[in-house]
């Protein structure tokens, strides 16, 4: 399984999938951040974008990611909302700064790759004591959502491709408590198809031999010990917290929560608003999609009510989402 | 959404450095690295953030990988 919709991508383009034989068979796990991002988060963001005097600030990946009822960021931008897409966290500040009787609002989604770029926007915002700057943090963390795949007793998952640019900024110490409880071949891999087909190997070798570890894959962009740095900015700025993710439910410590020295960036209080209770999209199986236990085309709704051109699901929307992915490679994958 | 790219360094200015691929430029921050990189080496990007130094080696590596699997002209 690969938990990275970077990989999930690579894969899918270079057509790795035609080369495995039948007794190889890839998953695509929670790796994509938009699709985690649980029913009850893209319900908060949509009602703090209603909110008079609110700007926000986000990736353009949530632009089309469907809420209750339909409801986007794109339709709200239609309607009306103020809603800026920003290639960077840091752009966001330029925006507070231009719009003073405004409060602007950061989605921030991510795993450990963008949280520190988030961490060190709002430590800049801090330190110019820019006050109407908020976040709303729907980080979540790859370890933890590893371990909670892991204990689940459906999944029968027997390697894990771990992700490159994660694992830049963690290195390969928190994934060895879940690879050597489990007793699982995890190697953290590049983007390219051959760096993609040697992690297979290293994977398919170590199985071999009955001898699992974490192997760095990847050296030319990722240090064993990642980026102390950036870890350094996380735990400033942010404290771990459970979190939601789509499909799978609240993962003990795999969150990212304001620190207390940053409460007041924090959307959620001054904003007032607070995760409900959501319905999952009706027939949506983006769930069992993330956890690897359903392939798209074995939805119902794939490539008939749900395709990129009108997806149900986040699945569908991201252009990392498996969903997206089989559509648009057209996998012929009935043999796997 | 963790896509990141190898890009040179062109020029720098305190915490922020002007960078280049393939003729894209870009203005980013260098907030999460902890040894500044000398101009001509390059830069792992991410959302606006250098999150990794390369050698330009290292570097070069990656980028003839991208040049040669995808037909791009990069360097």
């Amino acid at each position: 399984m690969e938990v990275c919709g970077t990989h999930t991508v690579a894969i899918f383009r270079s057509g790795i999938h035609s080369l495995l034989p039948a007794s190889v068979v890839h998953l695509t796990g929670p790796g994509c951040p938009v699709c985690v991002t649980h029913e009850a988060e893209v319900a908060a963001y949509l009602e703090m974008a209603g909110k008079p005097g609110v700007i926000v600030a986000t990736f353009g990946d949530l632009m089309r990611v469907p809420g209750p009822g339909g409801a986007s960021l794109k339709q709200a931008q239609a309607e009306g909302a103020r809603i800026e897409v920003v290639y960077s966290p840091f752009d966001a500040i330029k925006i507070a700064q231009d719009h003073p009787q405004d409060k602007v609002l950061f989605l921030g989604i991510g795993f450990e790759t963008t949280a520190p770029t988030v961490a060190a926007t709002f430590k800049a915002a801090r330190e110019q004591g820019l006050k109407n700057l908020l976040l709303m943090a729907c980080h979540k963390l790859v370890p933890p959502a590893l371990d909670a795949l892991l204990s689940d007793p459906d999944m029968a998952i027997e390697a894990f491709m771990l992700p490159g640019h994660v694992s830049a900024i963690i290195g390969l110490e928190p994934y060895r408590p879940v690879a050597e409880r489990y007793g699982l071949p995890a190697v953290v891999t590049g983007f390219e198809p051959l760096d993609i087909l040697q992690s297979i190997l290293l994977m398919l070798e170590m199985k071999r031999q009955g001898k699992p570890r974490v192997i760095n894959n990847y050296k030319r962009v990722v240090a064993d010990e990642g980026n102390p740095k950036a870890r350094a900015l996380l735990a400033e700025v942010f404290t771990v917290c459970d979190a939601l993710w789509r499909g799978i439910g609240t993962i003990p410590g795999s969150g990212l929560c304001l620190s207390p020295a940053y409460k007041c960036f924090d959307a959620f209080e001054v904003l007032g608003v607070e995760l409900k209770e959501s319905k999952p999209l009706p027939g949506c199986r983006c769930g069992d999609v993330l956890k690897g236990l359903l392939r798209p085309n074995e939805c119902p709704l794939f490539a008939k009510a749900c395709t990129p051109a009108t997806p149900v699901g986040p699945c569908m929307v991201s252009t990392e989402g498996s969903c997206a992915a089989y559509h648009k490679y057209q996998l012929d994958i009935s043999s796997h | 959404m963790c896509l990141a790219v190898p890009m040179e360094v062109k020029s720098i200015a305190g915490e922020v450095a002007d960078v280049e691929i393939g003729g894209v430029r870009k203005q980013i921050r260098l907030d999460l690295i902890e040894d500044k990189p000398k101009l001509g080496e390059f830069v792992i990007v991410h959302a606006g953030f250098a999150i990794r130094c390369l050698s330009r080696e290292d570097a070069m590596e990656t980028i003839k990988i991208f040049q040669e699997g995808w037909n791009l002209e990069l360097i």
